[in-house]
């Protein structure tokens, strides 16, 4: 396509509407217009102009608002679709089939459409992200598309402007001036801080250009934020760790190399609804007991470079921190945080070995239940061998007894106790029901006689490097959002025509209102003629004529 | 009277000027017979006079009651709703400044008594924080979002505004449908808001024990009379109704309850109005509208969405985030609350583009804007009571 070349003299990129020079149209569809199309300067955008190539069909196909907003609402719809059931991360089910059986359980038919669908992880999935992805390329290109012409037009547009362009501003005034008119118009608009530029007979004054740049702004802003969400993926940026944690354990903290944890205890506090929480009571009353505190109590350590891993002889005291929710405990980038606990985990289980019949003890023993030993041995030569132990007891599966999880919810116990009486031994499955004798009756028994408990938190532990790219996203949104809709852009632009009269025109991209309060300041001071709102007369004139019809 | 008592006396007496100044403000809307704005303003003045009395009488609630309670009043559904209303009939004052708009008053004072009113449905005595809430991000965020979606519902309204006045009621048309689907479900807020106080008043109780979606025995109160069962329930109060229908575990029949009794008892209320007045409530509202300046109606419209949208993304997607860091240990996990704050900006967005890119100004902006104020009260209402989630503080 070929430059167009206006009366001025100025060549003007194919596709401009109005000459970046002097503001004439360019276009017969545009002289024909009462108003300018002043949205953006009447500039040549790529997307207008070029429809040839694949590639100016994809620019134009994402530059455009229409499918924005189209990318925008199927998001939005989505977003609110994977809402109906929960997602699965929120379904108390760890493996695949167990997630797809709790929808159908638990949800019946809807449950199941939901989840052959993939809804149950709609946020992660595939078509999602490229929804997501879209919307990141329609933001980079419809910017693009209208921001460098735009700015090309602002930084290179001239005082004096051509007669056909003022008189299409919505804002126009016409009359006679004095000879001082102009200099009195720039003294008052530099008063009310325009940024005032003169040329032969005419002035351009100008206020406010920055807020034009606001939408694209923002749009960084959010292009930032959405490569900090995929910078993510990317390895050693992000870490996500549960670490549950015993009271007086210690251990090494996942993905964190080089520190250990101890925990010295976890304490859960609740409101009492005495003294200065008596205010409380009757709150605390109608819903039975409120969490007051969720707290560990731990130490950090590091261990020094160059140990040989498992070593923990010369591990170094860092801090000790009391971790509770809202306040993680940060430190060289990690974050560890109250998360959840377990109260009154089982620790020991003692017994006593005795005689069926008689009563008789043959001496206690204690079993550890996360690191058990393997012999028990009591008085008089008694031992209790214990060959298999479950610590998370669920059944029995082709005779073999099976554990669900390896945290000692429900132990169970395969034990052979050999005592002087039985020296060939007698073998018993104890669990904290009941128990077997798969081998026949036996004459002695472990006769259970305690436990010991400790609670244990569960830590998540978490690193982000992401973070400082997120919120320097945000922030640049949120300035690019307040640039744009608190501030806007106001110009005038007045002529002294050879006779002496004065022509005025006025533009700004929103607000009309405090525009007209400016000019009429202006006005007063330098008695200029007044002014007149075209696009109210129009819809006046509109709206007579609709009503001599009706 | 301690501090407490004359905390919730000062709701009381800005309930009550509400709605005096609902009725004041429509007088003065519907004695400006002429169009000329004299005596719209003489009455408009009294009206506004009695909101700034009921408002300046909220924010003591407001601050009395954080005095009481040690922490922000906006933890949980009571005292979150009754801040919506507080923060909606304040973006309403300041907008009154501005445009001197009787008949804007006329329509959110209103709403913010129904606001006020289904918040005061919900248990109402000060509570303690659970530790999650436990910080200062807690008023930080929750006072910011309030604020924006007070804001942002004065567009709303605007909006309401515009589409009594240019909704034609004579022709049928999907408008006027909607419309009046619109006024009917406002009922409905009513309804519930009747039924509950009926029931409370009586003091109606019923317990029953049922078996809870994870197999476990659980035992429940119902405030109103069961029309639904809980999954295999028994009832433990003699005399009260027997459940007409038993429910899947899945669904909280007690909640479908409460929803079924609101729809009967609101759905009877809007034949009653029907059938006394003989038209629409739509119709009945439009001859206040005859002055409205449409233009005005619509600045006001996009003036509060441009100033309620960056406020709201600040608060419900950036303090949120950050408050999400520190509590949850990740800034967002596709929890609905969030899901929803997230919508209502896409939303939002969506609008302002609209607006900006394609001139969809008037009557489209309009009906804009109530869809707006249609997600904000879903993820009020529904997202807190319906949709399990980490928010559900109600």
């Amino acid at each position: 396509m070929d430059k167009l070349i206006c009366k001025c003299g100025h060549e003007n990129p194919p596709g401009t509407i109005l000459c970046e020079s002097c503001g004439r149209p360019l276009n017969e569809q545009e002289q024909n217009k009462k108003l300018a199309d002043m949205r953006y300067e009447g500039t040549a955008r790529r997307s207008q102009t070029y429809n040839k190539s694949i590639i100016d069909k994809i620019w134009n196909f994402f530059s455009s608002v229409k499918v924005g907003v189209g990318i925008i609402i199927v998001l939005l719809i989505a977003a609110a679709v994977g809402t109906i059931l929960p997602q699965k991360q929120y379904v108390p089910a760890t493996t695949d089939a167990e997630i797809k059986a709790y929808y159908t359980d638990i949800y019946g038919s809807v449950g199941t459409v939901y989840h052959a669908l993939g809804f149950h992880d709609l946020y992660n999935s595939f078509w999602f992200i490229i929804l997501v992805g879209m919307l990141a390329i329609s933001l980079i290109i419809a910017s693009l598309d209208r921001f460098v012409p735009l700015y090309k037009s602002l930084k290179n547009q001239r005082v004096l402007r051509h007669s056909s362009f003022m008189h299409k501003q919505r804002i126009v005034a016409e009359g006679p001036g004095s000879a001082d008119t102009l200099k009195k118009a720039e003294e008052k608009l530099t008063g009310l801080k325009y940024k005032v530029s003169t040329d032969k007979n005419g002035l351009l004054a100008e206020k406010g250009r920055f807020s034009r740049w606001g939408p694209y702004v923002n749009h960084i802003g959010l292009i930032i934020f959405l490569f900090g969400v995929m910078l993510r993926m990317m390895p050693g940026f992000y870490v996500d760790e549960t670490l549950w944690i015993r009271e007086g354990e210690t251990r090494a903290i996942p993905d964190a190399p080089g520190y250990v944890l101890e925990s010295k205890g976890f304490t859960l506090e609740t409101y009492t609804g005495e003294g200065e929480e008596e205010k409380f009571g009757e709150a605390i009353d109608r819903v039975g007991t409120v969490a007051k505190n969720y707290q560990t109590d731990v130490v950090l350590y590091k261990i020094p470079e160059g140990t040989l891993p498992g070593d923990t002889a010369d591990m170094e005291v860092v801090e000790e921190h009391a971790i509770r929710v809202n306040q993680p405990f940060k430190f060289d980038g990690y974050a560890l945080y109250q998360m959840d606990f377990q109260q009154d985990e089982l620790k020991t289980m003692s017994f006593a070995l005795q005689n069926k019949e008689t009563g008789e003890s043959r001496g206690d023993l204690t079993i550890d239940l996360v690191n058990p030993e393997t012999n028990y041995e009591l008085e008089d030569g008694s031992v209790v061998e214990l060959l298999g132990y479950y610590p998370d007891f669920s059944g029995f599966e082709n005779g073999e007894p099976q554990t669900a999880t390896p945290l000692p919810k429900n132990p169970g116990f395969l034990v052979k106790m050999t005592t002087p009486d039985t020296p060939d031994g007698e073998t018993s499955f104890i669990t904290i029901q009941n128990t077997v004798e798969p081998l026949g009756d036996n004459d002695y028994k472990l006769a259970f006689q305690g436990v010991e408990t400790r609670d244990a938190s569960g830590l998540t532990v978490r690193k982000d490097r992401t973070l400082p790219i997120l919120g320097l996203g945000g922030l640049i949104f949120m300035i690019g959002v307040a640039q744009g809709m608190y501030f806007n852009h106001r110009r005038f632009w007045i002529q002294q025509q050879a006779d002496g009269s004065i022509l005025l025109a006025g533009h700004t991209n929103k607000n009309w209102f405090g525009l007209k309060k400016d000019l009429d300041q202006v006005t007063e001071h330098a008695s200029l003629p007044a002014y007149r709102d075209q696009q109210e007369d129009m819809e006046a004139q509109e709206k007579r004529e609709g009503e001599q019809l009706t | 009277m301690t501090l407490a008592d004359i905390s919730s006396n000062l709701l009381y007496v800005a309930f009550i000027a509400y709605l005096v100044a609902t009725f004041v403000f429509g007088g003065a809307v519907k004695g400006n017979k002429k169009g000329t704005y004299r005596s719209e303003q003489r009455w408009g003045k009294v009206a506004i006079t009695i909101t700034v009395i009921g408002f300046v009488s909220q924010v003591g609630y407001f601050i009395t009651r954080w005095v009481v309670t040690g922490h922000a009043p906006i933890s949980n559904m009571f005292e979150f709703t009754t801040a919506f209303g507080m923060t909606l009939v304040g973006g309403f004052i300041i907008l009154y400044a501005l445009y001197r708009t009787a008949v804007l008053g006329m329509i959110v004072l209103p709403i913010a008594l129904l606001i006020i009113a289904y918040a005061s449905m919900f248990p109402s005595e000060v509570s303690p924080l659970i530790p999650a809430l436990q910080t200062n991000w807690l008023a930080i965020h929750v006072i910011t979002v309030v604020v924006a979606e007070g804001i942002l519902a004065i567009s709303a309204a605007a909006g309401l505004i515009y589409l009594l006045k240019v909704v034609d009621q004579k022709k049928k048309s999907k408008q006027r449908f909607w419309l009046e689907a619109i006024m009917y479900s406002l009922v409905l807020v009513l309804g519930f808001v009747v039924t509950s106080t009926f029931f409370t008043l009586t003091n109606y109780e019923a317990d029953f024990a049922y078996v809870n979606k994870d197999g476990q025995p659980s035992e429940i109160t119902y405030n109103m009379p069961a029309i639904f069962g809980m999954n295999e329930f028994e009832p433990m109060t003699d005399g009260a109704l027997t459940p007409l229908l038993e429910m899947p575990p899945i669904v909280h029949a007690g909640k479908l309850t409460t929803v079924l009794w609101s729809l009967m008892v609101g759905t009877v209320l809007y034949a009653l109005i029907r059938l006394v007045f003989r038209k629409r409530i739509s119709a009945m509202l439009q001859p206040f509208t005859k002055n409205v300046n449409l233009q005005l109606m619509d600045e006001i419209n996009y003036r509060s969405i441009i100033i309620g949208f960056p406020i709201f993304s600040l608060g419900a997607l950036i303090f949120a985030m950050i408050w999400a860091q520190i509590a949850w240990s990740r800034f967002w996990g596709w929890d609905p609350k969030e899901v929803w704050a997230l919508v209502t900006f896409l939303f939002y967005a969506a609008y302002l583009h609209l607006r900006l890119g394609r001139g969809w100004a008037g009557e489209k902006s309009a009906w804009l804007a109530v869809i707006g104020f249609v997600i904000i009260m879903f993820n009020l209402v529904a997202v807190n009571l319906i949709i399990a989630g980490l928010h559900s503080y109600a």
